[in-house]
């Protein structure tokens, strides 16, 4: 029996005008343990969208964004990249899938052992192997030189602030030019001058590059500024997706609650 | 609003009180766990060892960083193990001196010295002071970039650790140990020589020709070549013990005391075995 066609589109990622998602997530779920995290989260991002993910802290935001990198498995349901299913992909497939992904970690999980140069190079040393050394040099420069760290190419990343490891991080995540932009938490722990620099960074590079991106964060300010749409989460499911004015006109109680007090 | 489902700790079924206070039954409870999780430990094991061994024998190859790290086990750890090699070699020249002298026979003393560094004390010296040194880094370095989420950073490339970590340190292991091994035997025979000469005058050459007099290929190459075994262990377990690193500071230093505590241990375990096959196979 073939699978209808709202079937085989929700599960290949395409919607009802036939356009693929560059991200769709369907039914996920996910627990550790006895803990439910994700309990049926359906999400969808078209290419060159942001959509913000917010939520309370430990209501499985971060863990969203490891599925979708694949650093961690769905207990079920269906994550699709650019219409192909991370499910049952080979180490070697799901590499290929990953090079079109930049990531920002949370604390932007810089190479501590390598410069600030050695570690947004690092991508291009390993999966651009043809490049020349002059030319990968001019790629990381012109990267540093973007996000504002073209001054501290030879710095290591313990002799930076946090503000300029996110930068740093970001201008890595950008190396192989993807087309998926994932963001843990790109202005955790920064003041709020910093905070709103690397918010019109992220900006600048959405305009320049024309990413799918998924941000999660819970700086209510920062997901207005950034996204195109809001997606709160809260208890495993998400409780309202749109746009700000559409969570501004929200009756749900924790909606309100959760803007007057992010 | 969407309907929402969890699981709250309440909902997890709870011990019948009729067992509770039982402390034979918590004895029992607490020792099968103990072996269930020691059982556990051996399986993980060999999971990482297999998944490591694949990403090692797939390309690409991470030739910068195995030279990388040959150098940062072998050049780095060569003026440890010389020392501890040239300790050694006091030590069992004085002691063997006085045991030869009591039973007659210093005329012996140049073999005993060689036989011993070369077959036992310079592989078990080298392998535990390379375990204490490598092994505490390489699990120490490990699961710090565990706990910062270097190693998720790496996957999220695209990149695989196994492979750009674990094989190229344990192989570097593998690959120098037997080095090791004959910079502490050469230094350990020096200072044994010299120890002995400072009280009874022996030229080096004599020395030399007397302890290597009947010498074959069984009696020395095997004994240095099993230290590759014992690069092995220690390479794998401090990967094993880096790479499953949770638990931030803490867990980083439980995972550098585990490395050296674990690999010594193995690596003396092991040398019982390797000792009974070469005398087996190398008669």
């Amino acid at each position: 029996m073939t699978a209808s066609p709202d079937t085989r589109m929700k599960t290949e990622g395409i919607d009802k005008e036939g356009r693929v998602a560059a991200i769709a997530v369907e039914n996920l779920r996910k627990s550790f343990d006895a803990l439910m995290v994700l309990n049926g989260i359906t999400l969808r991002v078209e290419q060159g969208e942001t959509l913000a993910v917010l939520g309370r802290s430990g209501t499985g935001k971060s863990v969203l964004l490891r599925l979708i990198i694949g650093l961690v498995q769905p207990d079920s349901g269906s994550i699709q990249i650019q219409g192909q299913s991370l499910s049952g992909l080979s180490v070697d497939e799901l590499g290929v899938l990953r090079k079109k992904m930049g990531f920002l970690f949370q604390h932007a999980a810089l190479y501590d052992s390598l410069t600030v140069a050695e570690n947004v190079a690092f991508p291009l040393a390993h999966h651009r192997r043809e490049m020349a050394k002059s030319e990968r040099s001019d790629r990381v420069e012109r990267l540093l030189a973007e996000v504002g760290m073209e001054t501290s190419l030879d710095k290591m990343p313990s002799e930076i602030s946090g503000g300029m490891q996110k930068r740093v991080g970001l201008a890595r995540a950008l190396a192989l030019q993807p087309e998926i932009l994932l963001l843990d938490e790109p202005t955790a722990g920064l003041d709020p001058i910093s905070s709103r620099e690397i918010d019109d960074l992220i900006l600048k590079l959405q305009a320049e590059h024309h990413m799918a991106s998924i941000v999660v964060t819970h700086d209510l300010f920062s997901a207005k500024t950034i996204s195109n749409r809001l997606a709160l989460l809260d208890q495993g499911n998400v409780v309202i997706e749109g746009t700000f004015e559409d969570l501004q006109q929200s009756d749900i109680s924790f909606v309100s609650e959760f803007l007057q007090h992010p | 609003m969407r309907n929402s489902v969890a699981v709250h700790p309440t909902d997890i079924p709870s011990q019948p009180k009729s067992n509770r206070n039982s402390p034979a039954l918590a004895i029992a409870d607490s020792t099968s766990k103990r072996i269930g999780a020691f059982f556990e430990w051996f399986g993980n094991l060999g999971i990482f060892f297999w998944q490591v061994l694949c990403a090692a024998v797939t390309p690409p190859y991470e030739w910068r960083e195995l030279i990388r790290q040959l150098d940062e086990i072998g050049s780095k750890s060569l003026p440890l193990v010389a020392l501890a090699g040239a300790a050694i070699g006091v030590v069992v020249s004085l002691e063997a001196r006085y045991t030869l002298s009591r039973f007659g026979a210093k005329s012996l003393f140049p073999s005993s010295l060689v036989y011993s560094v070369i077959e036992v004390m310079g592989p078990i010296i080298t392998g535990l002071v390379v375990s204490g040194r490598v092994g505490a880094g390489i699990g120490a370095e490990l699961a710090s970039m565990k706990v910062t989420e270097q190693i998720d950073a790496i996957e999220a490339s695209a990149i695989n650790p196994y492979r750009l970590l674990a094989a190229t340190r344990i192989l570097a292991c593998i690959v120098m140990l037997p080095l090791l091994t004959v910079a502490a035997d050469i230094c350990a025979l020096l200072t044994g020589w010299f120890a002995q000469a400072m009280v009874e005058p022996l030229a080096f050459r004599q020395f030399i020709e007397n302890g290597f007099h009947g010498a074959t290929f069984n009696a020395f190459l095997p004994p240095t070549f099993k230290t590759s075994v014992y690069g092995l262990i220690i390479g794998l377990i401090a990967c094993f013990q880096g790479m499953r690193t949770t638990g931030g500071a803490e867990g980083v230093g439980r995972a550098a005391t585990n490395s050296v505590v674990l690999a010594s241990l193995f690596l003396i375990l092991a040398d019982v075995v390797l000792v009974k096959f070469i005398l087996v196979v190398f008669p």
